[in-house]
C-alpha cells in the first residue's frame, strides 16, 4: 500500500516538471498531494490526511488560476523550455537522493515505542487545546500575519497608498 | 508498513522537489518544487509517527508542516503578484537583478 501510493506520488511529482501544460503540471501536483494524504491516512493519521487532501484540492485550484495569470504557456500549446542549469539541478537532486537512501538503509532505526491511540484525531484535538496550546497560538498568529502581509503585498497601491 | 518505505518515498519526493526548485525559471513552478519538498517532509513525519513513536507530538509536527505549506504558498503568490506589478517579471532570472 505504502509503496503503491508512494510510487504514484513520486511519479506525479516527476510529471509536474515533465509535462508541457502548466495546467497539467498543477493537477499532477494535486495527484501527488492526494497520494500523500493517502499515505498519512495509511499511517493512521486520518485527520491530517483528510486535511491535506481537502486543502490541496483548494490550493491547486487557486494555483491553476495563478498559472493562467502569470505563465506564458498555461495550456501547453507552444512547447517551450523554462529551465536553467538542468544538469546541475539533476546532479544535486540525484546526489541528495542517493545520500538519503544510503542513510535510510544504514541507520538502525529503533523499534516502535508504544502503540498508536485508538482515536488519533481525538488525541490531537485534546493536545492542541491543552498541552500544545502554545503551538496553536503561534500558528494562529502566523496565519494572521500572513493574511495581512499577503493583502499588503498584493494590493495595487502598496503599503503607503497611491500618493507615496 | 516499514519506516524505510515511508522514508524512501519521502526522500524521493523531496529530491524531485529539489530538482524543480533548482531548475525551474518560472517562479510559480519553483513554488511547486518547494511544495513537493514539504510534501516529502509530511510523509517522513507521518512515517516516524507510525513506526517509531506514535505519540501526539508527531501529529502536531505534521499539523505545523501543513500550515507552513499553506503559508508558503500564500506568501509566494503575494510576492509573485507584487513582483509582477512592480517590474513585470515572472521569471527567477529576471528577478535576480537589482533595479537601478
Amino acid at each position: 500500500m505504502v509503496w503503491a501510493l508512494g510510487a504514484v506520488a513520486v511519479a506525479c511529482g516527476v510529471a509536474v516538471f515533465v509535462v508541457d501544460s502548466m495546467a497539467r503540471a498543477t493537477f499532477a501536483l494535486l495527484a501527488s498531494f492526494l497520494c500523500t494524504g493517502g499515505l498519512l491516512m495509511a499511517a493512521g493519521l486520518h485527520y491530517p490526511g483528510v486535511l491535506v487532501i481537502l486543502m490541496m484540492i483548494m490550493e491547486m485550484l487557486v494555483m491553476a488560476v495563478f498559472m493562467v495569470m502569470y505563465m506564458m504557456n498555461p495550456a501547453g500549446l507552444m512547447p517551450m523550455s523554462m529551465l536553467h542549469n538542468r544538469r546541475g539541478a539533476l546532479a544535486v537532486a540525484g546526489t541528495a537522493f542517493a545520500a538519503m537512501v544510503a542513510g535510510i538503509v544504514a541507520v538502525p532505526w529503533p523499534e516502535r515505542a508504544g502503540r498508536p491511540p485508538d482515536e488519533p484525531a481525538v488525541a490531537l484535538g485534546e493536545a492542541i487545546m491543552g498541552s500544545k496550546m502554545l503551538v496553536m497560538m503561534v500558528i494562529g498568529v502566523a496565519i494572521l500575519a500572513t493574511m495581512i502581509a499577503t493583502v499588503v503585498l498584493a494590493m495595487k497601491s502598496g503599503r503607503y497608498g497611491d500618493d507615496a | 508498513m516499514t519506516l524505510e518505505a515511508f522514508l524512501v518515498v519521502a526522500a524521493a519526493l523531496f529530491c524531485v522537489g529539489l530538482y524543480g526548485a533548482l531548475s525551474q525559471q518560472s517562479i510559480v513552478m519553483l513554488m511547486m518544487g518547494l511544495e513537493l519538498m514539504i510534501n516529502g517532509i509530511l510523509v517522513a513525519a507521518g512515517g516516524f509517527w507510525y513506526a517509531v513513536r506514535p505519540v501526539v507530538d508527531g501529529q502536531v509536527l505534521v499539523l505545523v508542516a501543513i500550515t507552513v505549506m499553506a503559508l508558503e504558498m500564500a506568501m509566494g503568490f503575494a510576492v509573485v503578484t507584487a513582483l509582477f506589478r512592480a517590474r513585470d517579471v515572472d521569471m527567477t532570472d529576471d528577478a535576480g537583478d537589482l533595479k537601478g
